[in-house]
């Protein structure tokens, strides 16, 4: 789960990271009012969206009046910003975060994230911040220092001042350095936290060590433990068919094609993809219904994928271990009658009591196109697909 | 031989008496596995599914000579379950439980790793199948039956994937002598390597499948032992193509967030070190066919 900008720096304020003052508007009158309210003559009004590299997509603006801010406000808030990070249809802005103008006088890279390779925290930084960190890796990789973890005993005070002088800090701010960077460690360890980021992190003219921006992200899988975490979730920022899917206990991932699938396992459904786009299709989504496939959770599924009205075809490929094909089968009937499909469906079932499952969609009398191996399963969808756009296209003509 | 388990393993349920404890519990005993007994907490002393109920895993491996382990344990408490398991002498154990915090199992393998390597238990999974040496034991979730002894040995992140992959074989007359699930977790007990090392040194494993998926290094990494350590062939499948950057595809580790990551690039590497490529998930059996035919 990832949070905003601004809920980061609160939450790493709290652990004696330095930020440049600021407040939350939702209305370019709020923009103005927190503007008179932090004073000065320069603010950043910056888009609060779940992205890097907002300020390429034009999601931050410098302003040196009110009037500025208000204008900018009014620009960014309902805007649809479309990075590298949200894919081509963006992410849409609603909050703003008006923040003190910083003085910069050196910009730096730093962040923390899972190493899979070492199975530790890694502390990564660089002298050369303000550049996404890919291109730094791809381009100067020499600048990168890293710096890992041992969990036992965690972050030591050696490890800080290490990636202190790493960051070409002075002994002048080296203690205020080696408090940022162990505040930033303790927060990570104490909410689990998957990545954080602070790019950039800044030395200001007056020799200050500020978080300039601030990206976290947390271990799904703690949010039990992390109550308060949770509650920071913005649903605006998720695609609104995930949300509804893990609402309903099932993994589903939105994508550009027209097969619509259901699958169980990340796995096979990975794989049962893969086939459709060697048959020549392209999926719609991704969709893992897990193990306890019942009637109620396969009809959803269903729903969940039909939703899409792009679909032109649908897969269900079940390999049924806990599941049994015969149960599976019957929600699949029960889901089509329901539901009135108006797409070709393909299903593929195999594993414990398939002969049961087969027979039960057989007689069923739905016009359900069944195959017996993946292979089959997939060709078999790709052909459905391309005889219903055929159709499409001589009905316009 | 097999890998890791046999009939003669002694097995012990972790979780035993909950719901999901005793439906795979059962299973496991029907399939033949030697369920010696298993664990709740407070209720030390019962019996279920006729088998003792130990307060502790020390006192199951003092007084029924547990050897392996199943924990069905829910997340919030199943690393502390895996680390008493490590801490009592047992030598295997398969962590089922799906959605375990990272950070848990960050503690959990540095746990593991204070144990000098000859004593340390081995772990495989979360969020895994388990194991299976077919037609002799059972420790997982898996439908046993469409397993047939055999062979080849099979490692892989995905539960019904693998099970593709045995229903390949099987439909080829394919056996296996074990299967392994490593689990779908970016940090797991076991990785691909550690598996082909112990298929390695099997000797009744002759061809090994790897059912790799995008995101982390674990692929390659198996890629360059077996190229540098391995007599036997390497068959591999690597799942999401169509996989876009920066999406978690179901499993937790399933997630390109760095160069080398993505299906393709890890298909290309791998194929450089000599491992055999599945061209399609659907080739798995025809591909370990060609490959026992030539030898």
């Amino acid at each position: 789960m990832d949070i905003h900008e601004y809920q980061a720096k609160d939450i790493l304020s709290g652990y004696g990271v330095k930020i440049a003052e600021g407040g939350l508007a939702y209305s370019p009158e709020d923009a103005v009012q927190r503007a008179r309210e932090i004073g000065g003559h320069v603010w950043a009004v910056k888009a609060q969206i779940h992205s890097g590299a907002r300020g390429k997509a034009g999601g931050i603006k410098i302003c040196k009046t009110h009037d500025e801010v208000e204008a900018a406000a009014d620009y960014l808030l309902g805007k649809r910003l479309v990075t590298h990070q949200t894919g081509p249809t963006g992410k849409v802005c609603s909050r703003l975060y008006i923040e003190a103008g910083t003085e910069i006088a050196k910009e730096l890279y730093f962040c923390f994230l899972v190493d899979r390779s070492s199975e530790r925290i890694v502390m990564v930084g660089s002298a050369q911040g303000g550049m996404e960190i890919e291109e730094l890796a791809v381009n100067n990789p020499d600048a990168i220092t890293k710096i890992y973890i041992e969990p036992a005993v965690g972050l030591q005070d050696y490890q800080a001042r290490e990636m202190a002088f790493a960051l070409g800090l002075g002994a002048e701010i080296l203690s205020h350095a080696v408090k940022t960077i162990k505040g930033c460690y303790s927060a990570l360890r104490a909410l689990d936290v998957s990545m954080l980021e602070i790019n950039p992190l800044v030395v200001t003219k007056s020799g200050e060590l500020v978080a300039l921006d601030a990206k976290m992200g947390f271990d799904d899988n703690a949010l039990f433990r992390q109550q308060k975490i949770s509650e920071l979730r913005d649903k605006t920022q998720e695609d609104p068919r995930e949300m509804a899917a893990a609402d309903r206990g099932l993994s589903y991932v939105g994508l550009d094609g027209d097969i619509g699938c259901m699958i169980n396992g990340a796995g096979l459904a990975m794989a049962t993809m893969d086939m459709i786009k060697l048959a020549g299709g392209e999926p719609a989504n991704f969709l893992d219904v897990g193990g306890g496939a019942s009637a109620e959770r396969t009809e959803k599924a269903f729903r969940l994928v039909l939703a899409d009205k792009g679909v032109k075809a649908m897969l269900v490929n079940i390999f049924a271990g806990i599941n049994r094909c015969d149960w599976i089968a019957e929600g699949v009937v029960q889901a089509v009658r329901k539901i009135d499909m108006k797409v070709p469906l393909i299903v593929r079932l195999s594993g414990t009591n398939v002969e049961e499952g087969r027979r039960i969609i057989a007689e069923s009398g739905l016009p359900i196109i069944t195959a017996e191996t993946l292979a089959d399963a997939a060709e078999k969808a790709v052909q459905a697909r391309n005889e219903v756009v055929a159709k499409e296209a001589a009905q316009e003509i | 031989m097999a890998i890791f388990i046999d009939e003669t393993t002694r097995i012990i349920v972790q979780g035993f008496t909950g719901k999901i404890g005793t439906f795979h519990a059962q299973d496991m005993i029907n399939y033949g596995s030697k369920v010696v007994g298993g664990i709740t907490p407070g209720k030390g002393g019962q019996t279920h599914l006729g088998l003792p109920v130990f307060n502790t895993v020390k006192e199951a491996v003092q007084q029924a000579g547990a050897e392996a382990s199943i924990i069905f344990v829910p997340p919030a408490f199943a690393a502390d379950s895996i680390m008493e398991a490590a801490d009592a002498g047992i030598k295997y154990c398969v962590a089922i439980t799906d959605g375990i915090p990272t950070q848990d199992m960050m503690t959990v393998k540095n746990f593991l790793r204070r144990f000098p390597k000859d004593e340390r238990m081995v772990l495989t999974g979360p969020n895994c199948a388990g194991t299976i040496s077919p037609g002799r034991a059972m420790l997982g979730i898996m439908p046993g039956h469409i397993y047939i002894p055999g062979n080849v040995g099979i490692v892989g992140r995905s539960g019904t994937l693998g099970y593709e992959a045995a229903d390949q074989m099987k439909r080829l007359g394919i056996g296996i002598s074990s299967s392994v699930g490593i689990g779908g977790d970016p940090i797991n007990g076991s990785s691909h390597r550690d598996i082909l090392e112990k298929f390695e040194h099997d000797p009744e494993t002759k061809v090994v499948v790897m059912i790799g998926e995008i995101g982390g290094p674990q692929e390659v990494e198996a890629g360059l032992f077996a190229k540098e350590h391995m007599s036997k062939p390497v068959v591999a499948y690597i799942a999401g193509l169509t996989a876009p950057e920066g999406r978690r595809m179901g499993h937790a580790g399933a997630i390109i967030s760095s160069a080398g990551e993505s299906a393709a690039e890890k298909v290309a590497i791998l194929k450089e070190l000599g491992v055999i490529i599945c061209p399609t998930p659907a080739a798995m059996g025809a591909t370990v066919a060609a490959v026992l035919a030539k030898m």
